[in-house]
């Protein structure tokens, strides 16, 4: 008898997994009541995959029949796979014998649309609501909006849920038309928005009167597939942040599109997947989230594509070496976490340290700033004199020179343009 | 220089920065009992531990320490490392001194060895929440049991009462040779007098499981292949994100 489950579960786990999204973090659900479970503060990794990725929630779909033929998907109409469903106890006792066992941090749970999108998501919904309720279970739970399901099925979903999510899937119109004739990115607007304006409501009223519950605590995400399409990253990066700005989104995630489809629009089965692509993407993602850049800033009409073989910092500041060096014992925090080679907290301890002594090069090698790289773009206490000024295309070879990056060893990880 | 020998315990290490103030030492070289070799011309200064010098000194500590550094001294401490109690002592002794505000002198080379020990120690103690696989055994307690680089063991009971509140469970680590048993009330510190071995693939006897135990472990085990995408394999990765040395407490890294 367990071989059923055993296989659903190798089915359904497979089918999910194309959505990258792993954080179990932001989310503040405590255990108050003597259940099980607690979702807050920082997500934990239980484990990684052999490709690298972090494994936080059993990451399963509900079932891979749907009614939809997108062409970059593997559960489409038209693809000759096994099927599967799981029935509602399946997932729930899935769900609670893992989270005993400290496997996972909570669900993450997606469907393909069978029959249409209310009748799918409130399945979901009776997932969710019968893990809280009836389980009492506190850990963390994201859970997939269905596209055109009905406004009153979502908010009975957000009183569950910790994180909802739903995919742009292409980075534009155009492309998602071309793959997916039946989908659109206003499909997907429109519950982002119903669900943003939701949790603004229930924080205001939070404001007022401390009882009122929680309404999807760690925020919205969404997805972008890299790769599949023509678009720049240029047209990727203003997108997810047109997103973040517009829907208040926790995170944008992009997925490099690993091929699965003999679709003449797609590429070819047994191609590489864009990896420093998707890497890349994520570091200018994190620059702009994390380190005060505009989206124009990194990517423009001049600049229309990130970089393989430099960072997306490296790269801004070598378009923009007349703002440094940077002087480390004066320069504004903000300017020194422009300095490649310098994150977030090796700039908070530089600024904390430098109220007691000037830096020298020894400080900052033991604060553990990647220095070789940092040198080229800062002033320090004991600074060699630097007589003549050196040009960009000098700078990133010496870097390049004196790094061994991961990526220069195996270049054919890159999917070739032309 | 003078030589300070003491029992490697977090009183004596305090007691003996209250030493140093009493018998007005200059530089201290601190050394543990265990590792203290006698030598002819030194015979070094026996710190009796002593609670209330101990106390004392915590209390000035805590006067010049935020809550976030009071508890980085604890993790650090945790290391066990003999060059870790060194800067401890150094540490506390330029803390005592120095106006309030000394902790963020991140260039002063006891203030970071200080601090990066202990985002070490936090390291080890969130890789056990991570990578800890409970068994849960025929009398319905879920058992694991860890080898930790650091005494992680004093750090865990806050996290893991709170998430498992409704289900009884034993931490034990093997190398320390003590556990935590949380009992739906509180958790206490044990000793059992027959730790199981640490094994590779099962962590207890399979008579002493429950009868749907290995079902889990297996269906856990699927689903970890299952949700690997062969194309990004990315063993570099893997490996730096699951070292080594911890794949014996991941069931799903065995079969």
């Amino acid at each position: 008898m367990y071989e059923r489950i055993r296989e659903k579960l190798g089915i359904l786990a497979d089918a999910a997994k194309y959505d990258v999204s792993c954080s179990s973090s932001g989310s503040n659900r405590k255990n108050e009541n003597k259940g099980i479970g607690d979702a807050e503060g920082t997500g934990i990794c239980h484990t990684y995959t052999e490709d690298g990725r972090c494994v936080s929630l059993l990451k399963i779909l509900l079932t891979n029949h749907c009614i939809f033929d997108c062409a970059f998907c593997v559960s489409r109409r038209s693809n000759d796979i096994k099927r599967a469903a799981f029935t509602v106890e399946e997932v729930v006792e899935l769900t609670m014998n893992f989270y005993r066992r400290n496997y996972i941090e909570g669900l993450f749970l997606s469907s393909g649309i069978f029959k249409d999108a209310d009748y799918t998501m409130e399945r979901l919904v009776r997932i969710v609501k019968k893990l809280r309720q009836e389980e009492r279970f506190n850990g963390y739970i994201h859970l997939k909006t269905i596209p055109g399901a009905s406004d009153e099925l979502l908010r009975e979903a957000g009183m569950y849920a910790d994180r909802m999510s739903i995919n742009l899937e292409m980075p534009t119109e155009t492309g998602l038309k071309l793959l997916a004739p039946e989908k659109s990115h206003a499909e997907v607007k429109k519950p982002l928005k119903y669900i943003q304006n939701n949790i603004t409501q229930f924080e205001n009223e939070k404001a007022l009167i401390k009882s009122v519950p929680k309404f999807v605590p760690a925020g919205q995400s969404t997805q972008i597939v890299v790769g599949a399409t023509p678009e720049s990253d240029k047209e990727i990066l203003h997108t997810a942040n047109a997103f973040y700005q517009s829907f208040s989104l926790k995170r944008v995630y992009y997925s490099g599109y690993i091929p699965i489809s003999n679709d003449a629009r797609l590429p070819v089965i047994g191609s590489q997947p864009p990896l420093i692509r998707e890497n890349r993407l994520y570091q200018a993602d994190w620059l702009m989230r994390f380190y005060g850049f505009k989206v124009q800033e990194i990517l423009n009409d001049v600049h229309p594509n990130l970089e393989a073989d430099v960072d997306p910092k490296l790269s801004w500041a070598l378009r923009n070496l007349d703002q440094f060096p940077v002087d480390i014992n004066t320069a504004d925090y903000y300017m020194i976490l422009r300095v490649p080679g310098i994150g977030v907290a090796s700039a908070l301890k530089i600024v904390q340290a430098r109220k007691f002594n000037r830096l020298y090069e020894n400080h900052l090698r033991k604060l553990g700033i990647a220095f070789r790289k940092a040198r080229h773009f800062i002033r320090y206490a004991d600074s060699p004199m630097q007589l003549k000024e050196y040009e960009a295309g000098h700078i990133k070879g010496l870097i390049l020179s004196e790094s061994k990056s991961k990526y220069l060893s195996n270049p054919n990880n890159q999917l070739s343009l032309f | 220089m003078e030589l300070y020998i003491f029992d490697g315990s977090l009183e004596g290490l305090l007691t003996a920065v209250f030493e140093c103030y009493q018998r007005k030492s200059k530089v201290v070289k601190l050394v543990t009992e265990s590792l203290y070799v006698p030598d002819v011309f030194d015979s070094g200064f026996r710190v009796v531990s002593d609670r209330e010098k101990g106390k004392r000194v915590w209390k000035g500590l805590c006067k010049k320490l935020g809550k976030e550094w009071q508890f980085r001294f604890y993790k650090a401490f945790l290391s066990e490392q003999p060059e870790t109690f060194q800067h401890l002592l150094n540490f506390a002794r330029y803390i005592i001194d120095q106006p309030p505000g000394a902790t963020e002198n991140f260039a002063h080379p006891d203030v970071l060895a200080v601090s990066q020990m202990a985002q070490k120690v936090h390291r080890e103690k969130h890789r056990m929440e991570a990578f800890i696989r409970f068994q849960k055994t025929g009398d319905g307690i879920y058992y694991a049991h860890i080898e930790p680089d650091f005494d992680v063991l004093p750090l865990l009971p806050e996290h893991f009462q709170n998430r498992y509140a409704d289900q009884r469970w034993i931490i034990y680590d093997l190398k320390r040779k003590y556990g935590l048993y949380y009992d739906l009330e509180k958790t206490e510190e044990i000793e059992l007098d027959e730790a199981p071995q640490m094994s590779i693939v099962n962590a207890l006897p399979a008579d002493l499981l429950d009868p749907k135990e290995q079902l889990y472990s297996l269906l856990w085990q699927e689903y970890f292949k299952s949700t690997n995408i062969q194309a990004r394999k990315n063993t570099r990765l893997h490996v730096r994100h699951v070292p080594r040395r911890y794949w014996k407490y991941l069931s799903e890294k065995q079969g």
